[in-house]
C-alpha cells in the first residue's frame, strides 16, 4: 500500500514498528501535494519545517521504542480558519491575507500533542462563509473526483485534500454544514461533533454559538481516533462542556442491532435530488438489515431552518467581522487620510462579496426597528427546532438523511444566486442551530460518480451512537 | 421592496462599509430577495416561545442548578495571567499594518 494511503493506526503502528518512518510519510504527502495540488488548489500553506520537526520528535521516541501516542506521525491538513502559532492563517480572506498568530488553536495544540503532523493549511471558503469554496480569495477548490465540480464548503480544501490522498486526515469548522457537504461532495467522512465538544479557542469566529470545530477523514474509525484527540474542556473556551470523553474508537465496535433510527419526511421532499434519494434509501434498507429498527419521525419546522441559520449567522458574523479595522493585524488600505476613511476602505478591499453581503444582513437584522422582526424571531425559531430534535429523540437514537440534496455540482453553477447556494446547506444547518451532532459518510456514487453522502444525526454529547452506525454501515456497504 | 437604496446606505454606515454603486445596487437586489424568503418565519407564531441564543446553556451544564450557577465550572480564579501569558507588547504589535514599537499608529483622529 501506498504511504499516502494508509489511515491512521496503519500509519502510526508502521512508525512504531519502525517499517516506515514519520518522515517518509511526511515527505510522501508532500510529493504528493507538489504533484497533485496544482489541479485541486487544497492547500493555501505549507508548513514544512514544522512538520519535519514534529516528524523527526515522532521517530526518535519510535526509535527509543516508547509508545506512539494515537496520532503518532499522522500528516494531517488544518483548515485555514484555525490559527497556527508562526504559520500564516487567513481565514481564505485577504484582509487577513499576512496574518501570523501568535498562539496555536486549542484543537490543533491538541492534535500535535497526540503526534499528528502538520503539513498545511487548507483553503476555504472567506470566514467560512460558503458551501462551494468560491468564495476563498485565494481560488477556488476542484473536486478531486471531477476537477470541473466544486468540492463543497466551506471545508472544500480539507475535504479535497483527504479524499486526494494529501492528508490522512484534516480538521474543518461546520457552522451550517461546512464539514458535512464537502465530505459529502468529496466522497469521504466528515463529523460534526456537539456544540461544547471541541474547543473553539483560536478558531477565527464566524458565528460563535454554531461554530464548531470537527475531523474530516477516510474511514470513520480515523473520525472517531482525532474526536478523542481533540474533545474535552479547555479553560480557553467558556462553552467548552465539562464532560468526560469517550473512547470512540473502542465505542464504535458495539454491535448496532436494536438500535432506532429515524427518517424524517421532511429532509425527503421536493428538491431531493432522484439518484440521491435512491443512495440514501438503499443506505437505510442497509442499516436495517443490520438490525436496526427504521422509525418513522417528524421535524415539522425543518422548512423554516435555513431562514432562521441566515439570520442568526450573519447576525452573529456581523458583530464578530466587526474587529477587522486595519488597526492591529488586518489588512489596511493605502493612502488614507482619515480614521473613518482608514476602516471603511480597508473593509471595503479587504472582504469578498459574500462576506459583505452576510455582513450588510446581519447588520439589517439587527439594525433598529428589524431587531425583533428578523433576528429575535429566528432566536424563537431556533427554539422550536431543537424542540423537533428533542422530541424525536425520546423515540429514537439517531436519525438518518441525506447530507445534501444534490452531489457536487459544478464551478460557477450557483455563484451567481446566494440564495440557490444557501439552499445547499438544507439538510445540515438544523443540526448547527440545534447543537447537536452530525456525521456525513458516503453512501454510493451517482451515475456520473459523483460520491453521495448519508447523514447521520445524533443526541447532544452522543457522537458514540452516530459513529457506530456509521462505522456499521461502511464495514457492511 | 423591503430594502431600499438609502437603507442599503444607512446599513453600510453601520457596518463601517462603503461599497461601490454597483455593490450597493447588487445588495439592494440581494437583500431583498433573502428578506422576502425570510419572510416565511412569519407564518409561524412564536408568542410563547422563548428565545434561544446559544446552546450551552441547555446541554452539559449542571442540571439541578438555575442561572450562572450553572455554568460554575467555567469560572476560575480572578488573577492576572490566570490562563495564559499576556502577550508581550512586541508579539503583539508584529502583525500590525503600523505601529512605532509601543503603540499601533493610525491616521489623525483630530482634525485642526
Amino acid at each position: 500500500m501506498q504511504l499516502t494511503q494508509l489511515t491512521i493506526d496503519a500509519a502510526r503502528s508502521s512508525i512504531q514498528e519502525r517499517t516506515t518512518t514519520a518522515l517518509a510519510l511526511a515527505e510522501a504527502h508532500y510529493a504528493h501535494i507538489q504533484k497533485e495540488d496544482g489541479q485541486i488548489g487544497a492547500y493555501l500553506t505549507l508548513c514544512k519545517e514544522r512538520a519535519l520537526e514534529q516528524a523527526d520528535r515522532i521517530d526518535r521516541m519510535a526509535a527509543e521504542g516508547k509508545p506512539l501516542p494515537s496520532l503518532g506521525g499522522v500528516p494531517v491538513g488544518i483548515k485555514d480558519v484555525m490559527s497556527t502559532r508562526g504559520v500564516r492563517t487567513t481565514a481564505g480572506s485577504k484582509i487577513l491575507g499576512h496574518y501570523i498568530p501568535p498562539y496555536d488553536c486549542t484543537a490543533v495544540a491538541r492534535m500535535e500533542a497526540a503526534g499528528a503532523v502538520v503539513l498545511g493549511k487548507t483553503n476555504c471558503d472567506e470566514f467560512a462563509m460558503g458551501s462551494s469554496n468560491e468564495n476563498s480569495a485565494f481560488g477556488p477548490v476542484h473536486n478531486p473526483r471531477d476537477p470541473s465540480r466544486v468540492p463543497g464548503g466551506s471545508s472544500g480544501g480539507s475535504a479535497a485534500a483527504v479524499a486526494a490522498d494529501m492528508a490522512v486526515v484534516a480538521l474543518g469548522s461546520d457552522t451550517g454544514g461546512s464539514i458535512r457537504q464537502p465530505a459529502s461532495f468529496c466522497g469521504v467522512v466528515g463529523l460534526m461533533p456537539t456544540y461544547g465538544r471541541v474547543s473553539r479557542y483560536g478558531l477565527i469566529a464566524f458565528a460563535s454559538s454554531l461554530d464548531h470545530i470537527g475531523p474530516l477523514s477516510k474511514t470513520v474509525k480515523d473520525a472517531a481516533i482525532v474526536l478523542r484527540a481533540i474533545a474535552g474542556r479547555d479553560p480557553m473556551d467558556a462553552t467548552s462542556a465539562d464532560l468526560p470523553v469517550p473512547d470512540y474508537a473502542a465505542e464504535i465496535e458495539k454491535p448496532v442491532r436494536g438500535l432506532r433510527l429515524g427518517v424524517a419526511k421532511e429532509y425527503f421532499g421536493e428538491g431531493l435530488d432522484g439518484e440521491v434519494r435512491h443512495a440514501v434509501e438503499s443506505a437505510i434498507d442497509k442499516l436495517k438489515s443490520l438490525g436496526c429498527e427504521i422509525v418513522p419521525v417528524s421535524l415539522p419546522h425543518t422548512p423554516y431552518a435555513i431562514p432562521t441559520y441566515y439570520l442568526i449567522a450573519t447576525a452573529e458574523a456581523s458583530s464578530n467581522l466587526a474587529r477587522y479595522d486595519g488597526v492591529r493585524y488586518s489588512y489596511r488600505a493605502a493612502g488614507v487620510k482619515s480614521l473613518s476613511e482608514m476602516y471603511r476602505r480597508s473593509r471595503d478591499e479587504g472582504f469578498g462579496a459574500e462576506v459583505k453581503r452576510r455582513i450588510m444582513l446581519g447588520t439589517y437584522a439587527l439594525s433598529a426597528g428589524y431587531y425583533d422582526a428578523y433576528y429575535l424571531k429566528a432566536q424563537k425559531v431556533r427554539t422550536l427546532l431543537t424542540r423537533d430534535f428533542e422530541e424525536a429523540f425520546r423515540k429514537v437514537d439517531a436519525i438518518v438523511t441525506p447530507t445534501s440534496p444534490t452531489a457536487a455540482f459544478r464551478l460557477g453553477e450557483k455563484s451567481n444566486d446566494p440564495l440557490a447556494m444557501y439552499l445547499a446547506d438544507i439538510y445540515t444547518v438544523t443540526a448547527d442551530l440545534a447543537g447537536i451532532p452530525g456525521i456525513s459518510i458516503p453512501c454510493g456514487e451517482t451515475k456520473e460518480k459523483l460520491p453521495i453522502g448519508l447523514q447521520i444525526l445524533g443526541k447532544h454529547f452522543d457522537e458514540s451512537t452516530i459513529l457506530r452506525v456509521a462505522h456499521a454501515y461502511e464495514q457492511a456497504a | 421592496m423591503k430594502v431600499t437604496e438609502k437603507d442599503v446606505a444607512y446599513v453600510a454606515d453601520l457596518a463601517n462599509l462603503d461599497l461601490t454603486a454597483e455593490e450597493r445596487s447588487g445588495m439592494v437586489r440581494d437583500l431583498n430577495s433573502i428578506l422576502d424568503y425570510v419572510e416565511r418565519l412569519n407564518e409561524l407564531d412564536t408568542s410563547n416561545v422563548a428565545p434561544m441564543a446559544q446552546v450551552s446553556d441547555r446541554y452539559g451544564v449542571d442540571e439541578s442548578t438555575q442561572g450562572s450557577g450553572r455554568f460554575a465550572y467555567a469560572s476560575r480564579e480572578d488573577v492576572v495571567e490566570g490562563l495564559r501569558k499576556s502577550l508581550s507588547q512586541e508579539v503583539a504589535l508584529q502583525n500590525a499594518p503600523d505601529a512605532d514599537g509601543t503603540f499601533f499608529r493610525v491616521p489623525k483622529v483630530i482634525e485642526r
